[in-house]
């Protein structure tokens, strides 16, 4: 019997959702490290028992926490993530030099083929590598030292490393996404990063289309095209095919191409989802209206999904890493909002449910897929 | 010398202990010398109260002691000799914030 795990990451704790494989009805055990933020869980795609998680707070500074039984318990693990040798300086938001700081992990990446090893970023952005279950961590300091990293200037929620693909095919290629710095690609493990960003235009900077400095939100693939990867930036949707050598806007009768998450159906790789946000400086749906919108070709052509999510009075928004999908079939997708609640489809976003209503403030949302 | 410290829930929760935990001591007890030897006791606790590499204390945490902010004091000063004795305990706090 199939079945699904999401992961629920908030403003003052951990939740575990379980359903089986019709997920229609839900099990909700938590809080897990109730008062801490937990910004990002995630659980190895090779051991589903076993789960990351980051866990911090203003006072305490960075925890890490792992289960090996799939989040009843969990043990603390190291939270020493100094960088890599001199740390230089990026552009602080007055244009001055700013010495880098460690202040929390946004995001955590297990290894496709080894439960023992994952990837955390961080910010000030840069990413961490542990081999040994979350033990000890290791920066990889070919991204933070690479040409631009003294020009990468912080946006308003931090110098956050908060997107981290894994290649399934080529375990030397990675893609990464910082804001306000922009998307990187490394095609040597990590060693030296470039990055990937012609293509983009962002009318915020000096110049709309330089290399660094464009405000990627989000960036999303399906394993079976590592090449094709979905875009959700500070305005604008895009996308490529040539794993990041030039992009195109995608956006087409979205109405508005501003919001935080993008993601891909797992049984169809042109069929993608954003949630649409009024505007950078109006963080909630336009017209109060939470809507998911779907594109089955890829982009460009765009329809709202609106079956079981409020259609009026809503004002709450959906943060980057706060969308997900399961590996069932049909697809199965989820979504976390600033209100607290945790929506979920399981019929590929044609209708919703909201499977809680009240928790905290929602950061993150993974989906483990159960078989 | 056996010393009492007292913890923040959250800490106490990190730890898996109670409100009050006793450490061993060796030589003179200072701030320094508590924490380190508290985090030797307690590895969970590694980076919650001071910074991994500066040893800084962290912002929003206050040393109390014998009626005493302590916060501010040199890591390297001694202690009050209550808390040298075990007659009082070393209070760790977090500082009172709104959220």
């Amino acid at each position: 019997m199939s079945g699904v795990r999401v992961l629920v990451g908030t403003k003052k704790g951990a939740f575990i959702l379980t359903s089986d494989g019709k997920r229609d009805t839900w099990d909700v055990a938590g809080p897990h490290f109730g008062g801490w933020e937990m910004y990002h869980l995630k659980g190895s795609p090779v051991d589903p028992n076993r789960i990351y998680a980051s866990q911090s707070s203003g006072w305490f500074g960075q925890t890490m926490q792992r289960s090996s039984d799939g989040g009843k318990t969990w043990e603390v693990i190291g939270n020493k993530f100094v960088y890599d040798g001199p740390t230089g300086t990026h552009q602080w938001y007055d244009g001055t030099p700013h010495p880098w700081e460690f202040k929390r992990v946004w995001h955590l990446e297990p290894s496709l083929t080894d439960p023992d090893t994952v990837y955390a970023g961080v910010e000030d952005a840069a990413i961490f590598k542990s081999t040994d279950g979350g033990r000890t961590w290791s920066e990889l300091p070919g991204l933070r030292n690479s040409e631009t990293g003294s020009k990468w200037q912080p946006g308003a929620g931090g110098l956050c490393l908060h997107t981290i693909l894994l290649d399934p095919d080529n375990h030397d290629r990675m893609f990464i996404a910082i804001s306000a710095a922009g998307a990187f690609r490394t095609a040597d493990g990590g060693k030296s990063w470039k990055p990937i960003t012609k293509g983009l235009y962002s009318k915020y900077l000096p110049n709309p289309t330089a290399e660094v400095g464009h405000c990627v939100h989000r960036i999303a693939q399906h394993r079976s095209r590592p090449n094709t990867l979905f875009m959700q930036k500070h305005w604008d949707v895009m996308r490529t095919d040539n794993a990041g050598d030039e992009w195109t806007k995608i956006s087409g009768n979205l109405p508005t191409d501003f919001g935080f998450v993008i993601d891909v159906n797992t049984n169809e790789p042109d069929t993608i989802y954003v949630v649409p946000i009024k505007s950078d400086s109006e963080h909630f749906p336009p017209e109060g209206a939470l809507r998911v919108y779907r594109s089955k070709s890829g982009g460009h052509e765009w329809e709202p999904m609106t079956k079981g999510l409020p259609q009026k009075d809503c004002y709450v928004n959906v943060l980057r890493d706060a969308m997900a999908v399961d590996g069932l079939d049909k697809c199965g997708v989820y979504f976390g909002t600033t209100g607290g609640q945790v929506y979920a489809s399981p019929d590929g976003g044609d209708t919703w449910k909201a499977i809680v209503h009240d928790l905290p403030a929602v950061l993150s949302v993974e989906v483990q897929t159960l078989r | 010398m056996m010393i009492r410290v007292e913890l923040p829930q959250h800490l106490r929760t990190l730890a898996r202990v109670g409100e009050e935990v006793h450490i061993e001591v060796s030589g003179q007890v200072t701030q320094r010398a508590v924490l380190d030897a508290l985090e030797m006791q307690y590895p969970a606790l590694e980076g919650t109260i001071r910074d991994h590499v500066t040893k800084q204390r962290r912002p929003f945490l206050r040393f109390f002691a014998c009626e005493q902010d302590l916060s501010h004091q040199s890591p390297d000063e001694p202690l009050p000799d209550a808390i040298a004795t075990g007659a009082e305990p070393f209070i760790v706090l977090g500082a009172i914030a709104g959220g």
